[in-house]
This record gives structure tokens, C-alpha cells and sequence, in this order.
């Protein structure tokens, strides 16, 4: 398996408050890989690190190195924009643009030079038919995205990232704010394209980290308390911490 | 007393207080409609106005007023929307933010007369632009960037950081994403600032005696050369708007009806800023369904 994400001894620290303490992670090409651990360990920061997202937040100083294939992405010559091309993200709220679902879609393309009406057609189709969504959007492509419903959104916003063609895709708890059927369905789209992206999902559902992860690491407390491939970890994990964790004892 | 005792009271009061709002406002709004509409026709709109005799016109000081308008939202939308989009997305939280911030607020506070004045000296006298439509709006500029730079900078503040985010982890630039995201969802509230602004340019009396000039000399409308100084569009013209007419007609005005003109001329700036909201809004509302779905 060829690694595509590198991080070694990924510190961040919010200000003097340190929050992850010494990180390493890899990630495998063309696998899904879950992030869990209780509220507050450190998951979705460590997510946000990969895209670059945290440089948003004021006073937050990473150290350690990640790497994307060869490249550092915290070097100083990394285009944050072409990294961000690379390494697309799903967020936890539903945020599509307020414009169409089309518009929604193509935007990326559009804004990356596509013009060809019909590249950009096929690639809006192609996109909202793997999020899932198309049967249900098809006659209302124009429409403002808005209008529809949380977990509808949330597919919108996953077919916005697939049509600019990420290597990574990154997904901060994407089904949190949603019902358990709109749940599912990003779950099949996640099954479904698991074989051309590298998934990083961050969830605080164990049994959706079980159902659709390859590898699972579990973070507590700005640590990384264990990481291997996700049967073995939710059949006999290594450490007890872990243990008590997804046996429900705390978290 | 008991809590539902002194509930019943704080919803009385706070009844009570917007029943003296509303009041203030429609008793305004009917006493000057009440006095003014009888005197509106199509002659009083088409008519140049009279200095001596009855029967004059407000025809000029209208048009002068929605030119200064529009000349003054020229200049100062663009500096506007600059510093706010600044301000909101770029400016970083340190002492000197903060000095622009306290410099917008004190811009803002300056009385009309001062800032009339100042125009008068700098740009009337030291620039030799005469009393002229141009000198007036670069004052009401004045006042209108404080209060338009603010309303733009709390729409962009008001669009959800979410939306950034999705625009910065898509691979948009920062600017690509001010630019083609937020503030297409900052046009409502960008349209409802300009509205407000526009309202107190249309209003505005003091600063323009001083600037725009209280003679509204006879223009040709069929002229449309700018830089010709019969011509409607010279902007270094000296133009008395409806405000100063009012003003005029109230302190030194010699013709038999003046009452019955500034009442009728308050009517017409009442009415003009009412339909200014109005279209404004609607032309907010078309425009935002126009930028956010395709077709």
C-alpha cells in the first residue's frame, strides 16, 4: 500500500495550551480511515491540520511535519490553494453556497478554468450521482441549495468536493447534525468512492467507524492512543484505554 | 409582586414604548403628507421654481437632489465597500484596526454644519470648485462612508464563517472566495445600507449650504454634454436640493405661498425616500435570487 499522508510528531498548540501532543499518523491510499475519541481529544484539530484549515485560527502554532506523496505541507513554499485542491474537506454543518445545486457543484470546476458546458454537465452529474443525491436533485439542479434538507445539503457539499477531483478527502463528523437515514446515505457514498479517494472521517458514531473503516485511530486527550486496522481494534484492541472507550465506559 | 404580576408589567411597558415610536412616526409621516399632498401636481414636479412670484415649482431641486445622490454614492460606494471588505476579512485584531474603527465612529459623529464648513474651505474656496454639485457630494461623502463602510462590514461579518470554509477548503482563494462567495451573500444587507445612507443623503441640509449651494440655476435637460455648463449633468454647477430648498423657503423665502411649497416639497422628499426603500428592496431581493441560482 502506498502511504499518500505522512505526519510525524504533529504538535499544535491553541495559543500556550498545547492540544496535540506529538502526532504520528499515516494514511494509506484509497482507504477510509476513521479518527475517534471522545469530545475534545483532539480529533477534528488534527483533522483540520492536513488541509491546512487551522492556519484560520488565530494564535494556533503547529509544529512536526506532514507530508501529501513528497510534499511538506507546512513548508514554506506549499501552495495552500493547490494543497486545498488536493485535500478537500466535508464539514459538520451542511455549508453549501447559497447558489444552485449546479452552481454548487461546478463552482470548483468553474473557478479551476473549466468552461465546457458540457465537461461541466457531465462532471455535476457525475458527482451528485456518486454523492448519492441525483435521483433526488435531477429535476431541481437550479434551484437554490438551500432549500433542501440537512442531509440532502450535506450530499450536496459531498458531490461540491468530488467534482474538483481531491486526492484526500477529509470529513469532520459529516453526519452529526443529521437523521439516521441521511446518515446512511453518506455512508453509502463513502463506500462508494472508496477505491478513487483516500477517506479521513472523523466521527463520534463507533459503529459508523466500524461499518465503513478500513483503519481506525483512536485520539484522547491530544494523543494518539492506537491505530491499526479497524476489526482488529473494535475486537481486541491493544490497549485498555481503548477498551473502555468503545465499550462505552466513558467519552 | 409575583413573577407573572411583573411580567405582565415588562410586557405593558415595552408595549407601551413601541406604541410611542409608531406614534411619533405616523403623526410625522401624516401631518406632512397630510399637508403637503394637497399641494403636489404635475405643474409643482415640472416647474422651475419662483423667487417672487406664487405658483413656483420644485422641478430642479429634485432632480439636483437625486444627481447629488447618485454622484455621492458614486464616489463613496466603491471607498465603502474597499474599507469594509477590509475591515471584515482582512484587518488583523491589533491597535491599529482599532484606530480605523474609532476614526469611522468619530467621522460618523461629526456635526453636518462642520463638515459643511470644511467643504466650504477646502473644497469650494482652496480648490476653486465653487459651490457645485461635486463639492456637495464629496462633503455628504462625509457622512456617507462612516455609515455605509460600517452597514458593508457588518453584512460580510454577518455571512456565516462556514461558508468561507467551505470556499477555502474547495481550493478558492481567499480573495476568490470574499469575492464569489461571501459577498454575493452579503447583498441584501449591503442594498439595506445603501438604502439607509441614501435616506440621510436625500435629507441632508446643513452641509450642503455650504457646498452644493442654495441657487438652483435654470439647466438644460436636453443637454447631456457634462462638461457643458448649461447641461443638467455638469456636476461643477452650483445645485440647491429639495432639503436646502426647504430650508431657504422657511428662513428667507420672499414668495406669497412659500408655506404651502415646503410643505408640498417635504411631501416629495418623504414620498421619494419611501419609494427609494421600496424599489431598493425589491431590486435587493431580485438581485440576490438573481446572483444565487442560475436560470
Amino acid at each position: 500500500m502506498t502511504k499518500i499522508i505522512t505526519s510525524n510528531d504533529v504538535h499544535l498548540y491553541y495559543g500556550k495550551k498545547e492540544a496535540l501532543h506529538g502526532i504520528n499518523l499515516d494514511f494509506e491510499e484509497h482507504q477510509i480511515t476513521a479518527l475517534i475519541g471522545p469530545s475534545g481529544c483532539g480529533k477534528s484539530t488534527y483533522l483540520r491540520c492536513l488541509n491546512r484549515m487551522n492556519d484560520l485560527i488565530k494564535g494556533v502554532t503547529i509544529t512536526g511535519s506532514i507530508k501529501l506523496e513528497n510534499d511538506d505541507i507546512y513548508a514554506s513554499q506549499m501552495d495552500v490553494v493547490n494543497l486545498r485542491k488536493r485535500v478537500g474537506m466535508v464539514f459538520q454543518q451542511p455549508n453549501p453556497f447559497p447558489f444552485s445545486i449546479y452552481e454548487n457543484v461546478a463552482y470548483g470546476l468553474r473557478l479551476a478554468g473549466e468552461k465546457d458546458k458540457h465537461v461541466l454537465d457531465e462532471r455535476v452529474e457525475t458527482s451528485l450521482k456518486q454523492a448519492a443525491i441525483w435521483d433526488e436533485v435531477k429535476d431541481h439542479l437550479y434551484e437554490n441549495a438551500l432549500a433542501f434538507s440537512g442531509g440532502q445539503q450535506q450530499r450536496i457539499c459531498v458531490a461540491r468536493v468530488l467534482a474538483v477531483q481531491p486526492e484526500v478527502i477529509l470529513l469532520d463528523e459529516p453526519t452529526s447534525a443529521l437523521d439516521p437515514i441521511s446518515s446512511a446515505k453518506i455512508e453509502d457514498t463513502l463506500m462508494n468512492i472508496r477505491h478513487q479517494y483516500t477517506v479521513i472521517i472523523v466521527t463520534h458514531n463507533m459503529q459508523q467507524a466500524s461499518r465503513i473503516s478500513d483503519k481506525t485511530a483512536f485520539l484522547l486527550n491530544g494523543d494518539l492512543v492506537e491505530f491499526s486496522k479497524t476489526e482488529k481494534m473494535f475486537i481486541h484492541p491493544d490497549d485498555e484505554k481503548t477498551s473502555d472507550y468503545l465499550n462505552g465506559k466513558f467519552g | 409582586m409575583n413573577s407573572k404580576t411583573s411580567n405582565n408589567i415588562a410586557t405593558g411597558v415595552i408595549y407601551a414604548l413601541v406604541a410611542a415610536v409608531i406614534g411619533i412616526l405616523v403623526f410625522l409621516l401624516g401631518y406632512i403628507l397630510w399637508t403637503g399632498i394637497p399641494h403636489i401636481s404635475w405643474h409643482f414636479l415640472t416647474s422651475a421654481a419662483q423667487s417672487f412670484r406664487a405658483g413656483g415649482g420644485v422641478r430642479d431641486q429634485l432632480f439636483n437632489s437625486m444627481y447629488l445622490l447618485v454622484l455621492t454614492l458614486i464616489i463613496s460606494f466603491p471607498i465603502a465597500l474597499g474599507s469594509g471588505i477590509y475591515l471584515s476579512e482582512y484587518a488583523p485584531n491589533n491597535w491599529f484596526t482599532g484606530l480605523i474603527r474609532t476614526a469611522v465612529e468619530v467621522l460618523s459623529s461629526l456635526p453636518s454644519v462642520v463638515v459643511g464648513l470644511f467643504g466650504y474651505l477646502l473644497f469650494v474656496i482652496q480648490f476653486n470648485m465653487g459651490f457645485s454639485i461635486l463639492a456637495g457630494a464629496i462633503a455628504l461623502t462625509f457622512f456617507n462612508l462612516p455609515l455605509l463602510t460600517r452597514s458593508i462590514e457588518e453584512s460580510l461579518q454577518d455571512v456565516s464563517q462556514l461558508q468561507r470554509e467551505a470556499g477555502l477548503s474547495l481550493g478558492l482563494s481567499r480573495w476568490k472566495t470574499i469575492t464569489g462567495i461571501v459577498l454575493p451573500a452579503a447583498v441584501p444587507g449591503i442594498l439595506t445600507g445603501i438604502i439607509l445612507s441614501a435616506g440621510r443623503v436625500f435629507g441632508e441640509a446643513a452641509a450642503l449650504i455650504y457646498t452644493a449651494g442654495q441657487s438652483a440655476p435654470t439647466v438644460n435637460y436636453g443637454d447631456w454634454n457634462p462638461v457643458d455648463p448649461a447641461s443638467f449633468l455638469n456636476p461643477l454647477r452650483p445645485a440647491e436640493t429639495l432639503a436646502v430648498h426647504i430650508w431657504k423657503l422657511n428662513t428667507e423665502g420672499v414668495t406669497p405661498d412659500a408655506a404651502a411649497i415646503s410643505s408640498g416639497a417635504s411631501a416629495v422628499l418623504i414620498v421619494v425616500i419611501l419609494l427609494f426603500n421600496l424599489l431598493a428592496r425589491m431590486l435587493g431581493n431580485w438581485m440576490y435570487k438573481k446572483m444565487t441560482a442560475t436560470r
